[in-house]
């Protein structure tokens, strides 16, 4: 507890001194500071100029359109994506230069950035990139209209980005805990801790577990009950199945996170005896309450990704998936087994060897289904007719890659050579090692793969190739180097040095990190080239790749309402089907009206609540927490006494709409595959036997 | 639509359903009962009586999902039982997994 | 139609006699919500796994799980909550039932009522132990017991003011589909408040006077 005072500024400002605002102590985190200021500012001064707050507020923020959810939470996910790229280049650098010497920051400084780095990437990049994804592909790949709970997705939208405001306002005001992403106490406590670094980690990170709860529960219920007729579970796209087990594990496994950062708060906040080391507190079982949530989110974060390769290999393959069953089955291996594991990453932590030896030999067990997984794509490819286009590139590196994390993921899986190489950059090499390849990889081949159904023109094809190489490459040459470094004793976290022998690989690592700084460079750059070419690239048909599933039987962007009429499905791959039928394109019978939720502010305000709950709790600024607070719950409150909640859409709406894509459908000539990428490609799919 | 245009077999019958519930109250306020009374009583050894109240609520946890919640075997109810067994399968995970590492750490370090 | 009217489709109390509409929107809300109490029953059992650490290792001189746990008491509020639970589930029979508000909203305040001389005893079961000098700040055993019944006491509470709300809203937009499922989930909430407190019951109280 801070010291109590009576003081009128504690009561207004909380702990917030002028000390904590810009200039910060060293010059980096000044320039930081400033970078967010300014990109705020300009921001907001492009789209008063533009004159687009109206537009910006009714067609986007406030929707609740589950493709423009998408679409912001993937938005999201660039900015922190950069943000977080940005740090681990400096950390790269400070790490090559920090042998012998000062470096370029602080130890402290280095703290921050190992901590934000890492909790951004897994909480405010990776999981609103996943979460975007479904949000946006998953119900139009089961023939639904939108999510069951519209509402409570963009309420899980504004509560993670306030959480990643949150992160923002860090860089800004005060500073970021040096705790790690993983928070462990008793450093994190306040005897070791104090200030608002820690607090500032616990709420952010508390914002984000909550929304992913509630989206994990959307999606859910969206597939057990709104898939179209005749989509049976298992004639769903493989993506949905992945979809699905990373939604049970987000509902199931988010608890054991909010019960470890909510028993920490308690201790900071209350003076309670979780995880201090004395009166009783107990630090290991923050350990193991952080863990049960952590090891399954690392497959929250990677089964997605899972999904995503098997609808791009077998997209550029030219074939249906190979295994798909056991591909289903292996889903669902992974999810149950991932709750039974979470003890490697404590075997040090001093339990018996026979606790140990039994979870060692349960995570083990994980590389059996994984590695069906892996046999299964590459048979989707065996006799395929591959097209080498940039999101199978990624395809191709990340299958050559993954084998190797998950190599060494077996081997730290043996509590004997776990005891060796813990905590260290052997470590560190692993977890990228399945998370660039696997996840990040995973989520840029998706956004590559998905980008024309969601804007109408496909991505420029050359600068996605740079990107690829630049990616990969990066990625070898950033990581390669610290599995060595790593058995060299060199360990995480370390912001200087004296081994004199790191040096070569550290500079290696350092220029794969630059590599990977311009692969994220020139993803931007594939971004404004193919929008200033979006007419040459347009593919408004809907189908640029000869997809196999619903999403790609409707017009580029879909409209609002989706399907005209629902569609029907009778067996896996529902639009290959349809399309050798030759009824993909054939104009319904009979249209019906359709009614659509309305768009709401109420969402936005609640995540601002939240943010502001989130920043007076940081601050203890009691009555911002408390204002928050209840403007939050109010949200809720006020929207249930709401009526009115739909607007319909007339049959000769949606007829017209519908048939004017026909027709132009109608007009054109479909291209084979060997033109994919050329200017003819407007998203009609030649039919080849 | 009005209750009474649906067919009387498919309607359900009120004063069993009140039955059902007051069968929930008198069970658990039995199960209640006889833990809170073997506490008091203590006529086992700790071991026994540990497990026997551990029962006692386990039935009383069946009890209530029945008669208040109306989670059952029939076939309408498959998803909803199935998530409630998954849930044990994971709570029985992580609270045996909890307690047996806790355990040993304390064992090893105690 | 593909279901019949007679079949339940969802956990608690099934209202398609009185209107089959609401009964198949209430589907998958009441499915979602159901999902969602099942992530609350995993926080709950990992509270309960940290007491039941806790109070073996983190007595720290402080009272043991015997000494901190009233067991008179504890038996006052399980009688409560039961019964609280029962009226609850007479409160969703006058929603399926019975035309007039009366006999719900009668019921549904009487649930309330006892769910608030629950709230009253074991606020006073707090207010003993902080007088006697165990406040939680005493040791990871005393942290670990008020947290566990601090955060059961916390749903009851919101369980009250959504009740609240309900009231409210019976008043105000009567009993329309929404305001019906509402209640049905509310009803869900209730319940399975009382089967969590079956678990700490006998873990806390019955199981600390037998340490
Ligand atoms: C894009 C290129 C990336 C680079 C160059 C990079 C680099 C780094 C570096 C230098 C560290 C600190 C290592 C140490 O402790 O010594 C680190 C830590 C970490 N990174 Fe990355 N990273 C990248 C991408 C990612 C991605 C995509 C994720 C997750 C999705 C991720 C998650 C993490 C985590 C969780 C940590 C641990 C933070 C901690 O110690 O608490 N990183 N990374
Ligand atoms: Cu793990």
């Amino acid at each position: 507890m801070p010291t109590f005072t009576q003081d009128w500024t504690y009561w207004l400002f909380g702990l917030l001194r002028w000390s904590d605002f810009p200039p910060k102590a060293d010059g980096i985190a000044t320039f930081a500071a400033s970078l967010v200021v300014l990109g705020a500012l300009a921001v907001v001064g492009l789209v008063t100029r533009s004159g687009r707050w109206r537009w910006l507020w009714r067609e986007w923020l406030t929707s609740l359109d589950h493709k423009k959810i998408g679409v912001m939470y993937i938005v999201l996910a660039f900015v922190m994506l950069s943000r977080a790229v940005i740090e681990a280049i400096l950390m790269r650098t400070q790490q090559a230069s920090a042998i012998g010497q000062a470096g370029v920051v602080s130890a402290d400084h280095f703290a921050q950035l190992f901590t934000t780095h890492g909790s951004i990437m897994i909480f405010f990049m990776a999981m609103p990139f996943l979460t975007g994804l479904i949000n946006y592909v998953m119900p139009l790949q089961i023939g639904a209209r939108d999510l069951s709970f519209p509402f409570l997705n963009a309420v899980g939208l504004w509560l993670t980005a306030a959480g990643a405001a949150l992160m923002m306002a860090s860089l800004v005001v005060g500073k970021f805990s040096t705790g790690g992403w993983s928070g462990y106490p008793p450093y994190t406590e306040l005897g070791f801790s104090p200030g608002e670094g820690v607090d500032y980690w616990i709420w952010a990170v508390s914002l984000s577990s909550i929304g992913s709860t509630v989206t994990g529960l959307n999606f859910a219920v969206t597939i057990y009950k709104k898939r179209c007729p005749g989509m049976d579970l298992l004639r769903m796209p493989l993506f949905c199945w992945t979809a699905l087990c990373t939604s049970i594990l987000m509902i199931f496994a988010m608890p054991a996170l909010t019960v470890a950062t909510a028993l920490l708060a308690l201790d900071r906040y209350l003076g309670f005896h979780f995880f201090t080391n004395g009166a009783g507190g107990d630090v290991m079982n923050y350990a193991n309450l952080f863990w049960i949530f952590g090891h399954p989110e690392v497959y929250i974060l990677i089964l997605p990704a899972f999904g995503v390769w098997s609808e791009v290999i077998s997209t550029f393959s030219g074939k249906h998936l190979y295994g798909y069953i056991s591909l289903v089955g292996a889903t669902m291996a992974i999810a149950v087994l991932s709750f039974t594991v979470w003890l490697h990453h404590f075997f040090t932590m001093g339990q018996e060897a026979n606790v140990n030896a039994a979870f060692g030999i349960a995570t083990m067990l994980i590389g059996i289904p994984t590695g069906v997984k892996v046999y299964d794509w590459i048979l989707t490819m065996v006799r395929g007719r591959i097209r080498f286009i940039a999101p199978m590139l990624f395809a191709i590196t990340f299958l050559l890659c993954f084998v190797i994390g998950g190599l060494s993921g077996v081997m730290l899986a043996d509590p004997a050579i776990d005891f060796a190489v813990h905590n260290t950059l052997f470590l560190v090499a692993h977890f990228h090692n399945m998370l660039i390849p696997g996840t990040l990889f995973g989520m840029l081949a998706a956004y590559m793969l998905w980008f024309p159904k969601a804007f109408g023109f496909r991505l420029d094809e050359i600068w996605g190739r740079i990107a690829w190489a630049l990616w990969s490459a990066g990625f070898l040459v950033a990581f390669m180097p610290l599995y060595p470094l790593g058995l060299m004793a060199m360990m995480r976290r370390t912001a200087q040095t004296t081994r004199a022998e790191y040096a070569p690989w550290l500079w290696t690592a350092e220029v794969g990190a630059v590599l990977i700084g311009l692969g994220l460079a020139a993803l931007f750059v594939q971004l404004w080239v193919s929008v200033r070419n979006r007419a040459r690239l347009a593919a408004p048909l809907g189908d640029p790749w000869d997809g196999h599933s619903l999403e790609w039987a409707t017009p580029s962007p879909p409209p609002e309402w989706n399907f005209a009429v629902p569609p029907e499905v009778s067996g896996r791959d529902a639009f290959t089907a349809l399309k050798a039928q030759g009824i993909a394109y054939r104009e319904p019978e009979r249209y019906e009206a359709i009614s659509l939720p309305r768009g709401t502010g109420i969402p936005v305000v609640i995540g601002g609540a939240g943010f502001v709950c989130a920043f007076g709790l940081t601050w203890h600024i009691w009555w911002a927490a408390l204002a928050g607070l209840f403007a939050m719950w109010g949200g809720v409150v006020w929207r249930s006494f709401q009526t009115d909640l739909e607007r319909t859409v007339e049959a000769g709406e949606v007829a017209a709409t519908h048939r004017h894509w026909l027709s132009r459908v109608h007009a054109v000539t479909p291209v084979g595959r060997d033109a994919e990428t050329s200017a003819d490609n407007r998203g009609l799919a030649e039919h080849e036997a | 639509m009005n209750p009474r245009n649906i067919p009387p077999a498919t309607r359900d019958d009120p004063a069993r359903e009140r039955r059902h519930s007051l069968l929930g109250l008198v069970s658990s306020a039995l199960l209640t009962g006889a833990a809170f009374a073997l506490v008091l009583a203590q006529p086992f050894a700790r071991p026994v009586l540990l497990a026997c109240i551990a029962a006692l609520a386990l039935v009383q946890i069946g009890c209530q999902l029945f008669f208040f919640l109306h989670i059952d075997l029939r076939r309408s109810h498959r998803d909803d039982l199935q998530l409630v067994l998954f849930t044990s399968l994971v709570i029985v995970l992580m609270v045996a997994g909890s307690m047996w590492i806790l355990s040993s750490q304390h064992a090893m370090m105690g | 139609m593909r279901f019949a009217s007679g079949t339940d489709r969802h956990p608690g109390l099934n209202i398609h006699g009185r209107d089959p509409d609401a009964h198949r929107a209430a589907e998958p809300v009441i499915f979602g919500f159901w999902i969602f109490l099942m992530s609350d029953l995993v926080l709950f059992a990992l509270l309960m796994a940290t007491y039941a650490s806790m109070s073996l290792h983190g007595i720290a001189g402080g009272p043991t799980p015997r000494q901190a746990g009233d067991l008179a008491s504890a038996g006052v509020e399980t009688a409560l909550l039961l019964a609280s639970s029962f009226t609850f589930s007479l409160t969703s029979l006058a929603l399926k039932y019975r035309d007039d508000r009366r006999a719900l909203v009668g019921w549904m305040a009487l649930t309330g009522l006892l769910g608030l001389g629950f709230l009253g005893c074991e606020a006073k079961d707090f207010a003993s132990l902080i007088g006697k000098g165990w406040a939680p700040e005493l040791s990871g055993f005393l942290s670990a017991h008020f947290t566990l019944l601090g955060t059961h006491f916390l749903h009851v509470a919101c369980g009250l003011a959504w009740m609240a709300v309900m009231f409210v809203q019976i008043a105000v937009r009567g009993l329309d589909q929404a305001v019906a499922t509402r209640i049905m989930r509310l009803a869900l909430f209730w319940h399975l408040l009382d089967v969590v407190w079956i678990g700490i019951v006998t873990l806390v109280f019955l199981q600390g006077s037998l340490s």
